[in-house]
């Protein structure tokens, strides 16, 4: 167990996120992208703590921030989706591209 | 030794099943593929010895996955996975951009040269945690509660299917609300 292999595990999870945050159609799907690409942070995260600087407590009030975003973007990707969905019937992003260009 | 083995197989548990998120067909079996990802990070923030922390993700996302399974099969087309079907728009865009990102992550990763360990773990990390947020950090903990507050009503205005306006006219002047069915004791 290196740091650098942390971050290779931390980058296969933010690259996968983005391709799926990039790629689906479904508004649903994006914000598992997006948890995905965080997920990756939080693995980051906790490696720089251990390998870089065990002594301070500052990765793990990362790690309480990232957690909180993510449930934070969840809530309101919900909120969201349950808004344009009530009044267009609209659950793929390729319908609501009206600021598109 | 039992850790180098565990971390391989949560690194790879990981990385396969949030690759699984985006090639399973069953709405169902997505949000668990998730899930499991998020567990296997778990256990490895509980490997780096962050106790705390990796209960609190496992707890966290344990319940985040299950809503999200009931907000997916209520919001998809094919809950159930019982026909085959695409929902990409610009894959091949999208992987190349995906790949690009990857591999310039990973040349930083491995020719940065990183420093070294400093410092010693706290021997009660929790509490270390806790008085850092009680304390130095008071201003993040604050900002946090305050965030999470504004997206608790940001939630509720932005899902609401009939709020104040519409119950008491645009001048909230209305005496008697015009609610489709009349509720309470009048």
């Amino acid at each position: 167990m290196t740091l650098e292999l942390f971050l290779l595990l931390a980058a296969g999870l933010f690259a996968i996120g983005l391709f799926g945050a990039l790629s689906q159609m479904s508004i649903v799907m994006i914000m598992m992208g997006l948890e995905l690409m965080l997920n990756g942070v939080i693995v980051a995260t906790a490696a720089f703590w251990y390998y870089v600087a065990p002594g301070g407590t500052d990765g793990q009030v990362l790690i309480v921030v990232v957690i909180t975003a993510m449930a934070i973007e969840m809530a309101a990707g919900f909120a969201v989706a349950t808004a344009i969905y009530r009044s267009r019937q609209v659950d793929m992003t390729d319908d609501a591209a009206d600021l598109a260009g | 030794m039992i850790s180098v083995v565990l971390f391989w197989v949560l690194a790879v548990a990981a990385l396969v099943f949030g690759f699984l998120v985006f090639r399973l067909d069953s709405m169902a079996q997505v949000t668990f593929a998730l899930l499991a990802s998020f567990l296997a990070v778990a256990g490895l923030v509980l490997l780096l010895g962050l106790n705390y922390l990796g209960v609190v993700i496992v707890l966290m996302m344990v319940i985040e996955m299950v809503i999200m399974a009931v907000f997916m099969i209520m919001y998809m087309m094919n809950p159930a996975g019982l026909m085959p079907m695409s929902m990409f728009h610009n894959a091949k865009g999208s992987a190349v951009i995906a790949g690009m990102v990857f591999v310039a992550l990973v040349a930083g990763i491995l020719l940065v040269d990183w420093p070294g360990r400093q410092g010693e773990a706290a021997p009660d990390l929790t509490f270390a945690l806790g008085e850092a947020l009680m304390g130095g950090q008071m201003l993040t903990m604050m900002t946090l509660g305050v965030t999470l507050f504004a997206t608790i009503v940001a939630t509720v205005v932005l899902s609401t299917n009939r709020g104040r306006y519409d119950r008491f006219g645009d001048d909230l002047d209305r005496d008697v609300a015009d609610d489709p069915a009349g509720g309470g004791v009048g």
